[in-house]
Protein backbone atom coordinates (compact mmCIF):
# COMPACT_ATOMS: atom_id res chain seq x y z
CA UNK A 1 0.00 0.00 0.00
CA UNK A 2 1.13 3.23 -0.91
CA UNK A 3 0.60 6.81 0.73
CA UNK A 4 0.57 8.64 -2.41
CA UNK A 5 0.84 7.53 -5.87
CA UNK A 6 1.41 10.35 -8.72
CA UNK A 7 -0.12 10.43 -11.71
CA UNK A 8 2.68 12.36 -14.42
CA UNK A 9 6.30 12.92 -13.94
CA UNK A 10 6.47 16.61 -14.59
CA UNK A 11 7.30 19.67 -12.85
CA UNK A 12 4.01 19.05 -10.82
CA UNK A 13 4.64 15.15 -10.09
CA UNK A 14 8.04 15.59 -9.41
CA UNK A 15 7.99 18.28 -7.02
CA UNK A 16 4.87 16.42 -5.45
CA UNK A 17 7.05 13.51 -5.15
CA UNK A 18 9.67 15.77 -3.61
CA UNK A 19 7.63 16.74 -0.69
CA UNK A 20 5.70 13.28 -0.25
CA UNK A 21 8.77 12.17 0.18
CA UNK A 22 10.68 14.11 2.24
CA UNK A 23 7.90 13.95 4.50
CA UNK A 24 8.05 10.08 4.60
CA UNK A 25 5.39 9.27 2.73
CA UNK A 26 5.86 5.80 0.95
CA UNK A 27 5.48 7.78 -2.87
CA UNK A 28 5.36 6.43 -6.49
CA UNK A 29 5.39 8.72 -9.70
CA UNK A 30 3.50 6.78 -12.89
CA UNK A 31 4.95 8.44 -15.49
CA UNK A 32 3.88 6.72 -19.31
CA UNK A 33 6.24 8.92 -21.23
CA UNK A 34 9.26 10.76 -20.15
CA UNK A 35 10.00 12.02 -16.86
CA UNK A 36 10.42 16.21 -17.37
CA UNK A 37 6.78 16.34 -19.31
CA UNK A 38 6.16 19.60 -21.54
CA UNK A 39 9.01 21.89 -20.46
CA UNK A 40 11.43 19.33 -22.10
CA UNK A 41 10.21 21.30 -25.42
CA UNK A 42 12.07 23.91 -24.35
CA UNK A 43 15.37 25.29 -25.33
CA UNK A 44 15.50 27.79 -22.57
CA UNK A 45 13.32 28.80 -19.62
CA UNK A 46 14.32 32.35 -18.65
CA UNK A 47 11.47 33.26 -15.77
CA UNK A 48 12.00 29.89 -13.69
CA UNK A 49 13.33 32.31 -10.05
CA UNK A 50 17.05 30.81 -9.09
CA UNK A 51 18.19 30.64 -12.81
CA UNK A 52 19.34 34.52 -13.43
CA UNK A 53 21.22 33.04 -16.84
CA UNK A 54 18.16 31.02 -17.77
CA UNK A 55 18.33 27.22 -17.81
CA UNK A 56 16.77 24.30 -20.44
CA UNK A 57 14.42 22.77 -19.54
CA UNK A 58 15.92 19.55 -19.86
CA UNK A 59 18.49 20.49 -17.36
CA UNK A 60 15.89 21.95 -15.47
CA UNK A 61 13.89 18.63 -14.76
CA UNK A 62 16.93 16.67 -14.43
CA UNK A 63 17.95 18.16 -11.38
CA UNK A 64 13.58 18.34 -10.32
CA UNK A 65 14.25 14.21 -11.22
CA UNK A 66 17.78 13.95 -9.05
CA UNK A 67 16.33 16.15 -5.62
CA UNK A 68 12.89 13.67 -6.22
CA UNK A 69 14.88 10.46 -6.23
CA UNK A 70 17.02 12.15 -3.42
CA UNK A 71 14.54 11.79 -1.02
CA UNK A 72 13.31 7.90 -2.13
CA UNK A 73 10.68 8.60 -4.18
CA UNK A 74 9.99 5.77 -6.70
CA UNK A 75 9.05 5.79 -10.31
CA UNK A 76 8.25 3.55 -13.02
CA UNK A 77 6.93 4.08 -16.48
CA UNK A 78 3.63 3.09 -16.82
CA UNK A 79 0.37 4.40 -18.12
CA UNK A 80 -2.75 4.45 -15.87
CA UNK A 81 -6.06 3.26 -17.50
CA UNK A 82 -8.25 4.25 -14.75
CA UNK A 83 -8.72 4.74 -10.96
CA UNK A 84 -11.31 3.62 -8.51
CA UNK A 85 -12.36 5.60 -5.55
CA UNK A 86 -12.64 3.17 -2.04
CA UNK A 87 -13.69 4.86 -0.01
CA UNK A 88 -10.71 5.26 2.86
CA UNK A 89 -8.52 3.73 -0.04
CA UNK A 90 -7.78 4.27 -3.64
CA UNK A 91 -6.97 1.88 -6.38
CA UNK A 92 -4.62 2.88 -9.25
CA UNK A 93 -5.33 0.82 -12.42
CA UNK A 94 -1.83 0.88 -14.61
CA UNK A 95 -2.10 0.26 -18.42
CA UNK A 96 -0.87 -3.47 -17.84
CA UNK A 97 -3.83 -4.62 -15.53
CA UNK A 98 -2.19 -4.27 -12.47
CA UNK A 99 -3.83 -2.59 -9.50
CA UNK A 100 -1.91 -0.93 -6.96
CA UNK A 101 -3.51 0.25 -3.77
CA UNK A 102 -2.89 3.94 -1.77
CA UNK A 103 -4.44 5.95 -0.14
CA UNK A 104 -4.35 8.99 -1.36
CA UNK A 105 -3.80 10.12 -6.12
CA UNK A 106 -2.09 13.14 -6.99
CA UNK A 107 -3.18 13.59 -10.79
CA UNK A 108 -0.76 15.75 -12.72
CA UNK A 109 -1.00 14.29 -15.74
CA UNK A 110 -0.35 17.12 -17.47
CA UNK A 111 -1.73 18.22 -21.19
CA UNK A 112 -0.36 17.57 -24.21
CA UNK A 113 -0.08 19.62 -27.46
CA UNK A 114 -2.80 20.14 -29.65
CA UNK A 115 -2.88 18.66 -33.11
CA UNK A 116 -3.91 20.92 -36.13
CA UNK A 117 -5.96 18.01 -37.93
CA UNK A 118 -5.14 19.28 -41.98
CA UNK A 119 -4.62 16.87 -44.36
CA UNK A 120 -0.57 16.03 -43.83
CA UNK A 121 0.00 16.46 -40.50
CA UNK A 122 -0.09 12.19 -39.83
CA UNK A 123 1.81 11.58 -43.36
CA UNK A 124 4.72 13.54 -42.29
CA UNK A 125 5.13 13.88 -38.64
CA UNK A 126 9.06 13.24 -38.59
CA UNK A 127 9.10 14.08 -41.80
CA UNK A 128 8.96 18.06 -41.65
CA UNK A 129 6.21 18.32 -39.30
CA UNK A 130 7.47 18.97 -35.69
CA UNK A 131 6.03 19.31 -32.13
CA UNK A 132 9.44 20.28 -31.15
CA UNK A 133 11.38 23.09 -32.44
CA UNK A 134 14.42 22.69 -29.69
CA UNK A 135 14.64 18.64 -31.00
CA UNK A 136 14.35 19.36 -34.52
CA UNK A 137 15.65 22.81 -35.13
CA UNK A 138 19.05 21.19 -35.93
CA UNK A 139 17.60 19.69 -39.34
CA UNK A 140 16.66 22.50 -40.94
CA UNK A 141 19.52 24.66 -40.34
CA UNK A 142 19.65 27.13 -43.38
CA UNK A 143 15.81 25.93 -44.65
CA UNK A 144 12.45 27.74 -44.57
CA UNK A 145 10.37 26.76 -42.29
CA UNK A 146 6.95 27.69 -40.57
CA UNK A 147 5.82 28.18 -37.19
CA UNK A 148 1.64 27.87 -36.22
CA UNK A 149 0.09 29.51 -33.54
CA UNK A 150 0.33 33.01 -31.96
CA UNK A 151 1.12 31.96 -27.94
CA UNK A 152 4.24 32.46 -26.09
CA UNK A 153 5.24 28.52 -27.42
CA UNK A 154 4.90 29.81 -31.00
CA UNK A 155 7.07 33.30 -30.45
CA UNK A 156 9.49 31.40 -28.27
CA UNK A 157 10.13 28.28 -30.72
CA UNK A 158 10.22 30.97 -33.82
CA UNK A 159 12.71 32.84 -32.44
CA UNK A 160 14.86 29.79 -31.52
CA UNK A 161 14.10 28.55 -34.89
CA UNK A 162 15.46 32.00 -36.26
CA UNK A 163 19.00 31.03 -35.26
CA UNK A 164 18.74 28.34 -37.22
CA UNK A 165 16.72 28.40 -40.06
CA UNK A 166 16.76 30.44 -43.16
CA UNK A 167 13.65 32.07 -42.54
CA UNK A 168 10.58 31.80 -40.45
CA UNK A 169 6.68 31.88 -40.72
CA UNK A 170 3.85 32.69 -38.44
CA UNK A 171 1.11 31.18 -39.40
CA UNK A 172 -1.46 32.85 -36.77
CA UNK A 173 -5.59 33.00 -37.64
CA UNK A 174 -5.81 35.97 -35.93
CA UNK A 175 -4.35 39.63 -37.03
CA UNK A 176 -3.15 39.76 -33.01
CA UNK A 177 -0.87 37.58 -30.87
CA UNK A 178 -1.61 35.99 -27.43
CA UNK A 179 1.97 35.73 -26.23
CA UNK A 180 3.54 38.20 -23.99
CA UNK A 181 4.73 41.51 -24.92
CA UNK A 182 8.29 41.12 -24.45
CA UNK A 183 8.41 38.04 -26.63
CA UNK A 184 6.03 40.04 -29.24
CA UNK A 185 8.88 42.94 -29.46
CA UNK A 186 11.24 40.08 -29.59
CA UNK A 187 9.47 38.55 -32.55
CA UNK A 188 8.56 41.95 -34.76
CA UNK A 189 12.53 43.28 -34.61
CA UNK A 190 13.87 39.86 -35.53
CA UNK A 191 14.05 40.16 -39.41
CA UNK A 192 14.17 36.45 -40.05
CA UNK A 193 10.34 35.88 -39.28
CA UNK A 194 7.97 36.93 -40.95
CA UNK A 195 4.08 37.18 -39.88
CA UNK A 196 1.15 35.30 -41.69
CA UNK A 197 -1.69 37.15 -40.02
CA UNK A 198 -5.23 36.04 -40.34
CA UNK A 199 -4.56 32.65 -42.00
CA UNK A 200 -4.94 28.92 -40.89
CA UNK A 201 -3.19 25.97 -42.71
CA UNK A 202 -5.30 23.75 -44.97
CA UNK A 203 -3.07 21.29 -45.79
CA UNK A 204 0.88 20.25 -45.65
CA UNK A 205 2.32 19.78 -48.31
CA UNK A 206 4.97 17.29 -49.66
CA UNK A 207 6.46 14.02 -51.24
CA UNK A 208 8.91 12.12 -49.35
CA UNK A 209 9.14 15.09 -46.73
CA UNK A 210 7.71 18.45 -46.74
CA UNK A 211 7.90 21.23 -49.10
CA UNK A 212 5.07 23.33 -48.82
CA UNK A 213 2.14 24.56 -47.13
CA UNK A 214 -1.21 25.32 -48.41
CA UNK A 215 -2.51 28.44 -46.22
CA UNK A 216 -6.07 30.19 -46.42
CA UNK A 217 -6.66 33.96 -45.85
CA UNK A 218 -9.51 33.71 -43.24
CA UNK A 219 -11.40 36.96 -44.57
CA UNK A 220 -10.77 36.43 -48.17
CA UNK A 221 -10.72 32.78 -48.45
CA UNK A 222 -7.63 32.95 -50.87
CA UNK A 223 -5.30 30.09 -50.74
CA UNK A 224 -1.55 30.60 -51.37
CA UNK A 225 1.36 28.18 -50.57
CA UNK A 226 4.41 28.89 -48.44
CA UNK A 227 7.54 26.79 -49.83
CA UNK A 228 8.78 25.59 -46.44
CA UNK A 229 10.73 22.17 -45.53
CA UNK A 230 9.24 22.17 -41.92
CA UNK A 231 6.67 22.80 -39.84
CA UNK A 232 6.30 23.29 -36.29
CA UNK A 233 2.71 23.20 -34.70
CA UNK A 234 2.21 25.31 -31.49
CA UNK A 235 -1.90 25.87 -31.32
CA UNK A 236 -2.66 24.84 -27.68
CA UNK A 237 -2.96 22.28 -25.46
CA UNK A 238 -5.34 19.58 -24.24
CA UNK A 239 -5.64 18.08 -20.68
CA UNK A 240 -4.68 15.00 -20.13
CA UNK A 241 -7.97 13.79 -18.35
CA UNK A 242 -9.51 11.24 -20.61
CA UNK A 243 -9.53 8.78 -18.05
CA UNK A 244 -10.78 10.86 -14.85
CA UNK A 245 -13.99 11.66 -17.18
CA UNK A 246 -16.90 9.61 -14.75
CA UNK A 247 -15.07 10.06 -11.61
CA UNK A 248 -13.36 13.10 -11.31
CA UNK A 249 -15.45 16.72 -11.53
CA UNK A 250 -13.48 18.90 -14.59
CA UNK A 251 -14.91 22.08 -16.62
CA UNK A 252 -15.83 22.51 -19.75
CA UNK A 253 -12.69 22.02 -21.51
CA UNK A 254 -11.54 19.18 -19.20
CA UNK A 255 -9.35 20.86 -16.86
CA UNK A 256 -9.26 19.27 -12.86
CA UNK A 257 -11.44 21.72 -10.50
CA UNK A 258 -9.85 21.72 -7.77
CA UNK A 259 -9.84 24.06 -4.24
CA UNK A 260 -7.07 26.07 -2.59
CA UNK A 261 -6.02 22.70 -1.36
CA UNK A 262 -5.46 21.23 -4.85
CA UNK A 263 -8.55 18.88 -3.65
CA UNK A 264 -10.27 17.69 -5.93
CA UNK A 265 -14.56 16.49 -5.72
CA UNK A 266 -13.46 13.22 -4.47
CA UNK A 267 -11.29 13.11 -1.08
CA UNK A 268 -7.93 12.08 -1.00
CA UNK A 269 -8.02 13.25 -4.30
CA UNK A 270 -6.01 15.52 -5.54
CA UNK A 271 -4.86 17.12 -8.75
CA UNK A 272 -1.69 19.85 -9.70
CA UNK A 273 0.02 21.67 -12.41
CA UNK A 274 -1.28 21.91 -16.19
CA UNK A 275 -4.00 19.32 -15.86
CA UNK A 276 -5.81 21.72 -13.47
CA UNK A 277 -7.99 24.54 -14.15
CA UNK A 278 -5.57 27.35 -13.30
CA UNK A 279 -5.22 31.29 -14.58
CA UNK A 280 -1.16 30.45 -15.18
CA UNK A 281 0.61 26.81 -16.76
CA UNK A 282 4.57 27.57 -16.12
CA UNK A 283 6.56 24.88 -14.42
CA UNK A 284 7.22 27.49 -11.10
CA UNK A 285 3.14 27.48 -10.85
CA UNK A 286 2.81 23.38 -11.58
CA UNK A 287 5.66 22.88 -9.11
CA UNK A 288 3.80 25.03 -6.47
CA UNK A 289 0.69 23.34 -6.87
CA UNK A 290 2.78 19.96 -6.72
CA UNK A 291 4.30 21.05 -3.32
CA UNK A 292 0.39 22.09 -1.99
CA UNK A 293 -0.91 18.66 -2.87
CA UNK A 294 1.64 16.80 -1.00
CA UNK A 295 1.50 18.91 2.01
CA UNK A 296 -2.45 18.32 1.89
CA UNK A 297 -1.78 14.40 0.81
CA UNK A 298 -0.09 13.81 4.01
CA UNK A 299 -2.03 15.85 6.23
CA UNK A 300 -5.05 14.09 5.14
CA UNK A 301 -3.51 10.88 5.78
CA UNK A 302 -3.20 11.91 9.13
CA UNK A 303 -6.78 12.65 9.69
CA UNK A 304 -8.15 10.11 7.89
CA UNK A 305 -5.94 7.18 7.30
CA UNK B 1 24.73 -0.05 -20.14
CA UNK B 2 24.58 -2.54 -22.75
CA UNK B 3 23.34 -0.30 -25.41
CA UNK B 4 26.62 0.37 -28.56
CA UNK B 5 27.46 3.30 -29.34
CA UNK B 6 27.06 3.47 -33.03
CA UNK B 7 28.98 5.17 -35.84
CA UNK B 8 29.85 5.63 -39.48
CA UNK B 9 32.40 2.83 -39.11
CA UNK B 10 30.31 0.26 -37.35
CA UNK B 11 27.06 0.63 -38.87
CA UNK B 12 27.35 -1.84 -41.13
CA UNK B 13 28.79 -4.61 -39.22
CA UNK B 14 26.34 -4.04 -35.92
CA UNK B 15 23.34 -3.02 -37.47
CA UNK B 16 23.12 -4.05 -41.28
CA UNK B 17 25.04 -7.36 -40.65
CA UNK B 18 23.43 -8.22 -37.15
CA UNK B 19 22.21 -11.37 -37.05
CA UNK B 20 19.31 -10.83 -34.55
CA UNK B 21 17.26 -7.25 -34.79
CA UNK B 22 18.59 -4.22 -34.04
CA UNK B 23 16.93 -1.12 -31.98
CA UNK B 24 18.38 2.18 -32.91
CA UNK B 25 18.17 5.39 -30.73
CA UNK B 26 18.77 8.11 -33.07
CA UNK B 27 19.09 11.42 -30.81
CA UNK B 28 21.02 14.33 -29.85
CA UNK B 29 22.53 15.87 -26.82
CA UNK B 30 20.45 18.87 -27.28
CA UNK B 31 17.58 17.05 -26.92
CA UNK B 32 15.12 16.75 -23.94
CA UNK B 33 12.46 14.25 -24.54
CA UNK B 34 15.96 12.59 -26.22
CA UNK B 35 17.95 12.29 -22.68
CA UNK B 36 14.89 11.36 -20.61
CA UNK B 37 13.59 8.35 -22.80
CA UNK B 38 16.73 6.88 -22.61
CA UNK B 39 16.09 5.13 -19.20
CA UNK B 40 13.27 3.29 -21.41
CA UNK B 41 15.94 2.21 -23.84
CA UNK B 42 18.33 1.16 -21.52
CA UNK B 43 15.47 -0.73 -19.47
CA UNK B 44 14.65 -2.58 -23.01
CA UNK B 45 18.00 -3.19 -23.96
CA UNK B 46 18.51 -4.90 -20.82
CA UNK B 47 15.39 -7.43 -20.89
CA UNK B 48 15.87 -8.23 -24.18
CA UNK B 49 19.71 -9.09 -23.98
CA UNK B 50 20.31 -11.70 -26.72
CA UNK B 51 17.13 -11.14 -28.62
CA UNK B 52 17.86 -7.81 -29.61
CA UNK B 53 20.62 -5.44 -30.23
CA UNK B 54 19.89 -2.06 -29.37
CA UNK B 55 22.25 1.23 -30.63
CA UNK B 56 22.75 4.87 -30.14
CA UNK B 57 23.28 6.93 -32.51
CA UNK B 58 24.24 10.84 -31.95
CA UNK B 59 22.75 12.34 -35.04
CA UNK B 60 25.12 15.57 -34.39
CA UNK B 61 28.07 13.51 -34.40
CA UNK B 62 26.76 11.17 -37.36
CA UNK B 63 24.70 13.35 -39.86
CA UNK B 64 25.26 11.03 -42.66
CA UNK B 65 23.53 8.18 -41.04
CA UNK B 66 20.81 10.51 -40.24
CA UNK B 67 20.35 12.30 -43.90
CA UNK B 68 19.93 8.54 -45.14
CA UNK B 69 17.88 7.43 -42.94
CA UNK B 70 15.78 10.84 -43.53
CA UNK B 71 15.44 11.37 -39.82
CA UNK B 72 13.64 15.07 -39.28
CA UNK B 73 12.76 14.45 -35.67
CA UNK B 74 14.20 13.27 -32.85
CA UNK B 75 13.88 10.57 -30.79
CA UNK B 76 13.26 8.38 -33.57
CA UNK B 77 13.41 4.77 -32.34
CA UNK B 78 13.89 2.05 -35.52
CA UNK B 79 14.19 -1.24 -36.08
CA UNK B 80 16.23 -2.79 -38.12
CA UNK B 81 16.12 -6.66 -39.09
CA UNK B 82 18.36 -8.20 -41.70
CA UNK B 83 19.43 -4.49 -42.55
CA UNK B 84 16.88 -3.34 -43.26
CA UNK B 85 13.88 -0.79 -41.33
CA UNK B 86 11.42 -3.05 -40.18
CA UNK B 87 9.25 -0.35 -38.33
CA UNK B 88 10.11 3.49 -36.90
CA UNK B 89 8.46 5.05 -34.12
CA UNK B 90 8.63 8.92 -33.98
CA UNK B 91 9.06 10.82 -30.78
CA UNK B 92 8.71 9.71 -27.02
CA UNK B 93 6.13 6.77 -26.74
CA UNK B 94 5.25 4.73 -23.50
CA UNK B 95 7.44 1.37 -23.22
CA UNK B 96 4.53 -0.45 -23.28
CA UNK B 97 3.85 0.84 -27.36
CA UNK B 98 7.74 0.23 -27.96
CA UNK B 99 7.59 -3.15 -26.38
CA UNK B 100 4.50 -4.06 -28.52
CA UNK B 101 6.13 -2.85 -31.93
CA UNK B 102 9.44 -4.95 -31.48
CA UNK B 103 7.41 -8.17 -30.31
CA UNK B 104 5.52 -7.75 -34.14
CA UNK B 105 9.04 -7.71 -35.49
CA UNK B 106 11.14 -10.29 -33.14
Amino acid sequence: MYDVIIIGGGPAGLTAGLYAARGGLKTLICEEKVFGGQILMSYEVDNYPGFPKGISGMDLMDNFMKQAEKFGVETNYEGIKGIEDKGKTKDVILSNGTKLNTKTIIVAAGASANKLNCPGEKKFTGKGVSYCATCDGAFFRGKPVAVVGGGDSALEEALYLANLASKVYIIHRREQLRAVKVLQERAFSNNKLEFVFNHVVKEIQGDKFVNGVLVENVKTGELSRLDVDGIFIYVGITPNTKFLEDIIELNEDGYIIVNENMETNIPGIFAAGDIRVTPLRQVLTAAADGAIAASCAQKYIERNC
Amino acid sequence: MVELHLTQSNWEDEVLNSDIPVLVDFWAPWCGPCRMVAPVVSEIAEEYQGKLKVGKLNTDEEPEIAVRYGIMSIPTLMIFKNGEVADQIIGAVPKEYLIEKLEQVL
